[in-house]
């Protein structure tokens, strides 16, 4: 017997460590997405933890110092790949900005459109998700068809799905065809039913109320603090919305309410989210009615006249000399770029999606910083889940809706 | 009566005097620098005045200029005013040589890992910092990746020369 013990060698101090310590990721299914926390746990309480970001890191803000404008739109779909509408769109309202550039009025109400969808496709993940990890995987498979929907809507709209290079700067690569609008009503159609009934299935269940009020709460100072934005914040009470308080393409034309909550726990964010996701279906709806409003040539209108960085369409481009010209310029990389600093930023789906773009006057940004929200939010994981269960912090976790691509850039 | 960026400037020079110059309104957003040993100082003023109220630190980053000697690395506070909802930009500069500058983690605990951000990056030491470390790259990383010294792209490559994006380099 004695014999036997003399061959296992513990590391110092380890009989006497009260703590258990757990890798929590990289690769866990229950993090959706490839990031770390080391967890001490004691029994199934989590005494303290760290986090390891970084396993995705695909250096974009180098990568963007060498690519013309229009070539780091790809970049920003794999910032939050949930939601790649709203970086793209957010990205091309920066160039917007910076190269002084109006869009009409119709160009708004179809990229509000646009990115509602993407911020119902957004939420409804990542509530389903909640869900899932609370235990119940109804709700996923009920809203998953209607994220098919939306993504069907995108592909009619730009020809891809889950990074979707949508729109240009100045527009869109193209007018939204009828079946895109026909889609569109489906979904209008369709999706308040499916959303009541997933509110019906979690909002008022007994356990999954038990397993989110009161778990993963901060306080709306402390959520400050460490920066939080979107619906994070406003679940806990703070109103702050980028639509609202610096609206971008046309916003201010739209009503809409900022859901807020007053705790800031699991229970709070899902609420948000989920009448976020009733009214981004009305604001769609009200894009929708002043999109029909235009008639004639005014329907025909999907982008802002600046041929120096929209791209021609090809057809012009065979039969027209000026359209090859700027073709060629464009797609050379041969534009340059007014000298400037700007920061802009949009309501992403999880937060103020910000774009710090510097141009020295080259045909590339000088430097460009991407403000990912959920990076700077996730410090307080931490926090959020110190001396909660192991199971709660993973709740925690999904509903803060973290997105690797967009913690690591 | 709510805050303008005129306010703003005259409020900063009100207490700080010559040190905070620069001035600028870019696209309506003010912007200035100041001295890197007056950071926290102003970061501080910023936050506990109870005109400027600028508690929301929205962004920080940093920008390297290699060729302005003495100021190679500067580092960007995007900060905003939640109530009278206006932001502002604030750089302080810094020599690559000993680029030390105070951490505003005490302050804001979103700094925390937005300075390991520019730390990993630029290698911006952040004096105070109680964890400052690579975050996104590899420990063993022994360089500062978005440094310009650093090129994206194989130099043997010609296509590629700094000349086919608009400033310099070597092909005539």
């Amino acid at each position: 017997m004695s014999e036997h013990q003399h061959h296992i060698k513990l590391p110092e101090g380890s009989i006497e460590k009260q703590t258990t310590t757990l890798n929590l990721g990289p690769t866990h299914p229950a993090t959706h997405g490839v990031f770390q926390n080391i967890l001490e746990l004691d029994g199934e309480r989590i005494v303290s933890s760290e986090q390891t970001v970084g396993y995705i890191h695909r250096a974009f803000e180098k990568l963007a110092e060498r690519r013309p404008l229009y070539q780091i739109t790809p970049i920003t779909d794999r910032l939050n790949y949930c939601s790649s509408p709203l970086n793209n769109m957010g990205w091309h309202i920066t160039c917007e900005k910076l190269l002084n550039i109006q869009t009409p009025k119709r160009v708004d109400y179809l990229r509000v459109i646009i990115m509602e969808l993407a911020r119902i496709a957004d939420h409804l993940i990542c509530n389903s998700i909640v869900g899932v990890d609370a235990g119940a995987f109804t709700g996923f498979v009920y809203v998953m068809e209607y994220r098919e929907l939306i993504y069907e809507i995108y592909e009619e709209v730009c020809g891809s799905r889950l990074t979707t290079n949508i729109g240009r700067i100045g527009g869109f690569e193209r007018n939204f065809s009828n079946t895109a609008f026909e889609k569109l009503e489906k979904f209008l159609r369709e999706y308040p039913k499916v959303l009541k009934e997933f509110e019906n299935l979690f909002t008022r269940n007994r356990i999954f109320m038990d397993r989110l009020v009161g778990t993963g709460a901060i306080s709306a100072e402390r959520a400050l603090n460490y920066g939080f934005t979107g619906p994070n914040l406003r679940a806990a009470g703070v109103d702050y919305d980028v639509r609202v308080h610096a609206p971008y393409s046309s916003y201010q034309d739209f009503d809409f309410i900022v859901p807020v909550g007053n705790t800031g726990d699991n229970y709070d964010r899902f609420l948000v989210r989920n009448e976020e996701m009733w009214q981004s279906l009305s604001i769609i709806e009200q894009a929708y009615r002043k999109v029909q409003e235009f008639k004639g040539a005014d329907a025909e209108v999907f982008h802002a006249n600046v041929p120096e960085y929209y791209l021609p369409e090809k057809k012009e481009v065979y039969t027209k000399m000026e359209a090859l010209i700027w073709h060629f310029k464009i797609i050379m990389g041969e534009t340059a770029i007014p000298k400037g600093e700007v920061y802009n930023a949009v309501e992403g789906a999880n937060g103020e999606l910000g774009f710090y773009l510097i141009s020295d006057g080259g045909r590339t940004p000088y430097r460009l910083h991407f403000r990912r929200p959920c990076f700077i939010y996730y410090q307080a994981y931490g926090e959020l889940t110190k001396g909660a269960m192991l199971s709660d912090a993973i709740i925690t976790m999904s509903s803060l809706n973290l997105i690797a691509g967009e913690l690591d850039a | 009566m709510s805050l303008t960026n005129d306010r703003i400037k005259q409020r900063l020079i009100e207490k700080f005097g010559e040190p905070v110059s620069g001035f600028e309104e870019l696209y309506g957003l003010l912007s200035f620098e100041a001295p890197k040993e007056m950071n926290l100082k102003i970061l501080q003023f910023l936050f506990d005045d109870d005109e400027l109220k600028f508690r929301f630190l929205t962004d920080l980053c940093a920008v390297n200029y290699p060729d302005d000697k003495g100021r190679e690395l500067a580092v960007v506070y995007h900060l905003h005013n939640l109530v009278d909802n206006i932001r502002l930009r604030f750089k302080v500069f810094t020599n690559v040589q000993e680029p030390d500058v105070f951490t505003a983690s005490k302050l804001f605990s979103s700094a925390n890992w937005m300075e390991r951000e520019t730390y990993d990056f630029f290698g911006v030491n952040f004096i105070g910092h109680p964890n400052l470390k690579r975050i996104l790259n590899v420990d063993e990383m022994d360089y500062f990746p978005l440094r310009k010294e650093y090129p994206l792209e194989d130099q043997t490559r010609i296509d590629k020369d700094d000349a086919m994006f608009g400033r310099g380099g070597t092909i005539v």
